[in-house]
């Protein structure tokens, strides 16, 4: 079975300036949401209390909201998850050994009947650790593209590991505006979700810079855009592949793999697309645009 | 690259093998007895969020620690120069407990006082001083140097008594370590009855030996005059008949005559009259004869006996108590009782702690996890494999013989190397599924290419293989470095899947390279097929 004729030539490079623009706007937004709007942080980042519970029965989120209120904590999200369970969120966090969870467990025991439900989850974050991983979490994605700049730069060359972080940061942005614009919740795993687009964008990326790479000796006399334009066609079956079963497992962590990794999922599949998209329209036109303005020797001399 | 098919083999079924080997006691319970006794039996261990329990990040007060191991020093200090006699005056200061101040008449006495110092107090030093109508005050507080040393040492303590405890209490494999400067992460796997688990580590548990003060009004004290050298604390009680709490104001002699570390073992018992559970102390050695001192000095006057500042009880003392035993009582479940007679025996924390951070799963959500997750590993595993299959024919077989190895090796590796497999270590499986057909996929593209190039199968296949190794390696590579910084930023269930990936993207360089070459090579060298199936 072939997806993708070989032969095949499309002018990726003739489209590219359309999906500069359409990124730069797309960046943009999201950067304006992210000052604007901001992100709705999860417990992990910004400290407080998680309950999960599981009710026999339906229960509708305004009689236990009731019930928090009863207890003094006003300001409790209370968010369906799954089947007859619930997440109850607030923003307190109490270092006690009762601590507000306790309270909020004895409050609904007594509310609905101790049997008839069953406390599924409880997290407590205070607020000195949502600081701590914050800056944990940007650290981390700042020295994986930094990691990834060095070993691109020294296996292949500077542009090409510049136009691959370039990518990479678009992605890293475009998650973060959805995630922003949806108001999802953002979770410690989100984090891992964004590494792991990080790694899985700068891979695509390489595997199209590969065939530049390797086809530039073989095309002396073309210039740089034609054998970009050539190699993109030729990567294109296995881009298109491989985006393809990434896609098909994370949509099936997303619809099988449960409440608790659904976000992670969604992220992931966000992300990828974005990755696919990148690598060709994004990383790519960063290198042109470099070879623009500062030739590489071999081309200056023809 | 080794040339003969028949070693590359063997170092295939080889490997695999140990994998296999290794990941048997986790596919099945019912393990033969020689298996059991000889070979590895050890399951994949599973992270929190998989099999329920409590996970805790303390934080202990190490500033604390080093303030009461000051006004420690500073008491002795002040014993020693009386002892000595030396004449000086103990400067009481308020607000300031990280510094001790002493007052001397003369030079003669300040000279007594530093050289004392210097000889007996190797982790104090004489810091400002000031002189005011021939009187000089000195104040004393720890080297700068020694703080550091003395909060490592409160941490260390801190982890084996927080070990004591959770041992004592039975938990099977508790993690407890320290990380970073001043924080003990603990994670008690299978706990369902969190609120005591907490109790538990979380106390404090200084206990301490205080004379009531009766010589003062306790109502005047409650009003804010509380006598020098003096203390207002609270006993709290249940009322038996209402049921409900009752603090009431006690004045205690500031002064601790004796504290827990003199204990040498702590039990439950169960009173006579009431059948009610309380603690029964004994004391070690030393401590019998102090308190059959102390006792003996204090007849007719009320004990307090003071847990982490609150009072359990203030019996009188009807006469001098030799032999060493004592009891705290107080309305006590049997729990509670079992619980303070554990913290009592693995004794106090050096400091206070508390808890930053608590994350607690109940069982039948762990389990929930594990049936979802796997569920998805099978779907995400028969969509990719169906996949390559119609796409690749043959070679998508091959591939998925890869695919399944890749999996077998990544558990394996869990499995021996006691890594643990977290929610999202297995979504980290899953992800796997669908990007180690990657090198796969690029391997394959290369040979259809070759092969639409109108080269022999031998030749294509061996170009495929070679020009798409150094793409694979270069895409893995960097993919490594994502998961390096992943492993470093994350905690437990984040660090599961960046375990879960690493690994599996190792892995599949042996097998969608390695071991799928063997195959090719097999076909197209000892059959030579002529055409092949791509």
């Amino acid at each position: 079975m072939e997806l993708v004729k070989p032969g095949i030539n499309i002018n990726f490079v003739g489209a590219m300036k359309w999906c500069v623009i359409f990124s730069l706007v797309l960046t943009t937004l999201c950067v304006v949401s992210f000052l604007w709007k901001g992100f709705t942080y999860g417990i992990d980042f910004a400290g407080g209390t998680l309950v999960q519970i599981k009710f026999k029965q339906n229960t509708s989120a305004d009689s236990i909201r009731k019930v928090m209120t009863g207890i003094g904590i006003s300001d409790a999200l209370i968010q369906p998850f799954g089947v007859n369970e619930v997440v109850v969120r607030t923003a307190e966090s109490t270092s006690d050994v009762k601590g507000l969870a306790g309270r909020i467990e004895e409050a609904l025991s007594a509310a609905y009947g101790k049997g008839n439900l069953e406390v599924q989850r409880v997290e407590v974050v205070g607020p000195k650790v949502g600081k701590d991983l914050t800056k944990k979490a940007i650290l981390a994605v700042l020295f994986s593209w930094v990691g990834m700049l060095i070993y691109i730069a020294f296996r292949f060359e500077l542009r090409f590991a510049v136009g691959g972080i370039v990518g990479v940061i678009h992605d890293v942005i475009v998650v973060l505006g959805i995630f922003s614009l949806t108001g999802k919740e953002f979770t410690l795993t989100i984090v891992a979700a964004l590494l792991t687009i990080i790694g899985y964008s700068i891979h695509d990326t390489i595997v199209v810079f590969d065939r530049v790479r390797e086809n530039i000796p073989k095309n002396a006399k073309k210039d740089l855009p034609t054998v970009m334009n050539e190699s993109i066609n030729q990567t294109l079956s296995r881009t298109i592949l491989t985006s393809f079963t990434v896609v098909l497992v994370v949509a099936v962590l997303y619809v099988f793999g449960g409440a608790v990794i659904k976000d992670f999922a969604f992220a992931l599949l966000v992300g990828v697309i974005f990755g696919t998209y990148s690598s060709v329209f994004i990383a790519s036109p960063v290198v042109l645009a470099w070879e623009k303005y500062w030739p590489s020797r071999p081309r200056r001399k023809k | 690259m080794i040339k003969s098919i028949s070693i590359r083999a063997a170092i295939t079924v080889v490997v695999c093998l140990a994998a296999l080997f290794y990941l048997i006691p986790s596919l099945t319970d019912n393990l033969p007895e020689y298996w059991k006794k000889n070979l590895p039996a050890d399951k994949i261990p599973l992270g929190l969020d998989l099999q329920g329990g409590i996970h805790l990040v303390l934080e202990v007060d190490t500033n604390k620690a080093v303030e009461t191991i000051l006004s420690r020093s500073a008491e002795s200090l002040k014993e020693t120069l009386m002892e000595k006699k030396v004449r000086f005056r103990f400067v009481e200061r308020t607000g300031n407990n990280l510094s001790a101040a002493y007052e001397f008449p003369d030079s003669q006495s300040k000279a007594a006082f530093e050289k004392i110092l210097q000889d007996s107090y190797p982790d104090l030093e004489a810091g400002s001083s000031e002189t005011r109508d021939g009187r000089e005050t000195v104040t004393v507080r720890i080297k700068e140097k020694r703080i550091g040393e003395l909060k490592k040492r409160a941490i260390e303590q801190s982890l084996e008594t927080i070990r004591n405890r959770v041992d004592q209490f039975g938990v099977t494999e508790p993690e407890i370590i320290p990380e970073g400067k001043d924080r003990i992460v603990i994670q008690l796997p299978g706990i369902k009855d969190t609120e005591r688990a907490k109790n538990l580590i979380g106390k404090t548990a200084l206990l301490e030996f205080k004379i009531v003060d009766e010589e003062h009004p306790l109502a005047e004290a409650v009003r804010g005059n509380v006598p020098e050298g003096s203390q207002l604390a609270y006993e709290y009680r249940i009322d038996r008949e209402s049921g409900r709490r009752i603090n009431s104001p006690i004045l205690l002699k500031a002064k601790t005559v004796m504290t827990g570390s003199a204990l040498e073992s702590a039990k439950v018992a169960v009173g006579d009259r009431f059948g009610e559970p309380y603690v029964s102390l004994k004391f070690n050695t030393q401590g019998a004869q102090d308190f059959d001192r102390i006792t003996g000095e204090n007849v007719k006057k009320r004990m307090a006996i003071v847990l982490d500042g609150a009072v359990y009880s203030a019996p009188v003392i009807q006469e001098r108590i030799s032999g060493g035993n004592a009891q705290i009582s107080g309305s006590f479940t049997m729990d509670e009782a079992k619980d303070l007679s554990i913290v009592l025996r693995a004794g106090a924390l050096p400091a206070p702690v508390t808890i930053l951070e608590e994350r607690t799963v109940g069982p039948s959500l762990g389990q929930d996890s594990i049936d979802k997750g796997s569920w998805a590993a099978a779907i995400g595993l028969i969509a990719v494999a169906l996949f390559m299959i119609v796409y690749y024919k043959l070679s998508g077989v091959v591939a998925n013989v890869a695919l399944i190895l890749n999996i077998v090796l990544l558990l394996g590796f869990l499995a021996a190397f006691r890594a643990t497999l977290t929610l999202p270590g297995i979504a980290g499986i899953v992800l796997i599924i669908g990007m180690s057909v990657d090198a796969n996929v690029l391997i394959f593209e290369r040979i259809r290419e070759e092969i639409r190039a109108g080269k022999t199968p031998r030749v294509a296949v061996e170009t495929g293989y070679g020009k798409a190794f150094l793409t694979i390696l270069d895409t893995n590579v960097n993919a490594l470095i994502a998961c390096l910084f992943l492993f470093g930023f994350g905690t437990g269930p984040v660090k599961g899947f960046a375990m879960t990936l690493s690994v599996g993207i190792v892995a599949s360089l042996f097998t969608a390279v390695f071991v799928t070459r063997i195959i090719f090579d097999y076909f197209i060298w000892n059959r030579k097929i002529s055409k092949v199936s791509v």
